[in-house]
């Protein structure tokens, strides 16, 4: 067996997501190397090259891999999955976008979004917003897998000392180009890794109120996130959402406040250590998976924990 | 421009999905079933650029068995001009129904696809990655706002770091995110009108494609469940225990 995991980044620095990748590749077995593509990308390859258990980094460092499009990035996956039994990424919207394109072209299926390893060729993943558990076994030559970050430990960042190789190849489609990114503010804690997450959702009423969530994310270090309906109301950007089809997370504290607790948000937190939910209907789902449940008006009891802590 | 709108019949996503007993699956007998959300998202989507004068016809499609025809009724319902069911009983993967919507693509001469980007029963998200791949056409997933300005189209995706602008070439495949649109309720006389809409039906083994399933599903099982929390009486009793107890502040 032999691993190959895309490296997602952003030039500059290895993205947290991808030493999850990497654990789930060691998890299967064999040597683990590691895909760099992108341009002006040399302080990632060397990064690349301390993550532990990796044995060659392979870098492709041209313009045509600059802003990772999908339909450039997918040619050079396919050209150096030869000789590969997995070729794996982390499931974020980066791998989400360029594996199953890979996959494709390679012709076989993509396992999205694994929980857990049971062999070399069975995995489990979560269907149905993770109601379900389904355990899958491939019968495809190359498996092209993502991965749910929260289900593996991030691999050490430093301690490894991995070869790096220059390569070339792949192909200019030039089907996309590239034109902007608008990116969060960077002061906010990073949701995916945050120890702690308080989210808004419907019952905020408005976005000017998260500032109250805010405030009290500034005293804990936390991250804020929110449910989609809050997004959907246009309080906060997508960027917050936690839910099935947002971020999967798993903070030692979740604190869910004015949230329902649809099938779809759960999805997005229920592994959290600790959940804490506030909510005035105590009959909201929310509730029956909360560790600590607090039947209260939002705007009472969000500014007397802000005032507490 | 013909829109080729890709959708799929799944559980209704307020109803919670429960695992048979014999763990070969989920139950969906006597299940209330629907369109799947983000396919809406990506029909409203072809409908408004019906309405904007960019898309001439739209096109529903659909791969699956009898009741298949129930959802792409409600596409009708919805506007859209023509149904296509790809009739089958097996349950294809990802990768074979792209090989089949890659076909109705072709046949229809369509300029866009649009799907949603995940169905919310399996949540693969793969078929409009894999459909833009084995048409060679430019893929924009996730989108949050479509521009189409003749040979080209500027797409915000939603990414993890924020929003992200490309712009694709066409003809493209696009996936539709939740804040692409509202999709609109359909009326009691737009279901009327649907009835007499056209409805294709192609027999998958017609097509003579190789849509063999790749994945064996071994067992389907609960996840576990959470042990029951405590209701606290007030914001200093809460403190109190994530402090004491539960050691997280």
């Amino acid at each position: 067996m032999s691993n190959l995991v895309i490296v997602e980044h952003d030039n500059n620095e290895v993205a947290a997501a991808t030493l999850h990748a990497v654990t789930a590749a060691q998890r299967i077995g064999g040597d683990v190397d590691l895909l760099v593509a992108g341009e002006n990308c040399g302080a990632v390859a060397e990064a690349a090259a301390r993550i532990a258990g990796v044995s060659k980094v392979k870098v492709a460092d041209d313009a045509k891999f600059g802003h990772h499009l999908a339909e450039n990035l997918a040619t050079l996956i396919v050209e150096q999955a030869q000789g590969y039994s997995h070729i794996l990424a982390s499931a974020t919207t980066f791998g989400k976008n360029v594996m199953p394109r890979a996959a494709a072209l390679l012709d076989v299926a993509q396992i999205s979004d694994i929980a857990e390893v049971k062999s070399p060729d069975t995995f489990v993943r979560p269907i149905y917003a993770g109601n379900a558990l389904a355990t899958v076994q491939s019968s495809d030559a190359i498996k092209v897998i993502t991965v749910r970050t929260i289900k593996f430990e991030a691999a050490a960042a430093e301690g490894g000392s991995a070869s790096v190789e220059q390569i070339s190849g792949g192909a200019d489609t030039s089907l996309s180009s590239w034109v902007s990114q608008a990116v969060a503010d960077t002061d906010q804690v990073d949701l995916t890794s945050a120890k702690i997450v308080i989210s808004g959702g419907r019952g905020m009423q408005s976005g000017d109120n998260f500032s109250m969530l805010h405030s009290v994310a500034d005293k804990l270090g936390a991250a804020v996130g929110a449910s989609r309906a809050a997004v959907d109301s246009g309080f906060v950007p997508n960027e917050f959402q936690v839910g099935q089809t947002g971020k999967v997370i798993a903070p030692d504290l979740y604190i869910a406040v004015g949230i329902s607790g649809a099938i779809q948000h759960l999805a997005g937190m229920k592994e959290s250590k600790v959940i804490v939910a506030i909510n005035n209907d105590s009959e909201a789902p929310i509730f029956q998976v909360a560790d600590y449940g607090l039947v209260a008006d939002l705007f009472e009891a969000v500014p007397e924990l802000d005032a507490a802590l | 421009m013909k829109v080729l709108v890709c959708v799929k019949r799944v559980l209704d996503p307020q109803v919670k999905a429960r695992v048979k007993a014999d763990g070969s699956g989920v139950d969906l007998a006597n299940a209330k079933m629907t369109m799947n959300p983000f396919c809406e998202n990506a029909l409203e989507e072809a409908l408004r650029l019906r309405e904007a004068g960019i898309a001439e016809e739209i096109i529903v499609v659909s791969v699956g068995g009898g009741k298949t025809e129930e959802t792409l009724r409600h596409g009708l319902a919805m506007g859209a001009d023509r149904a296509i069911q790809v009739v089958t009983e097996d349950s294809l993967e990802p990768l074979a129904i792209a090989k089949v919507l890659k076909q109705v693509a072709e046949q229809e001469a369509a300029g866009l696809v649009i799907c949603g980007k995940q169905a919310i029963d399996d949540d693969s998200n793969q078929t409009t990655q894999m459909l833009s791949a084995l048409l060679g056409w430019s893929q924009a997933t996730f989108a949050s706002e479509i521009k189409i300005d003749g040979e080209q189209a500027t797409v915000t995706r939603e990414v993890d770091a924020g929003l992200e602008t490309i712009q694709v070439k066409m003809p493209a495949v696009m996936s539709a995110d939740l804040r692409l649109n509202e999709p609109r309720y359909v009326k009691l006389p737009d279901v009327m009108k649907a009835k007499r809409k056209p409805m294709d039906k192609i027999e998958l083994d017609s097509l003579g494609l190789d849509t063999a399933n790749r994945l064996t599903t071994l067992q389907v099982e609960e996840p576990e469940g959470r042990a029951a929390g405590i209701i606290v009486n007030s914001v200093a009793e809460l403190v109190e225990k994530l402090r004491a107890e539960a050691k997280v502040i």
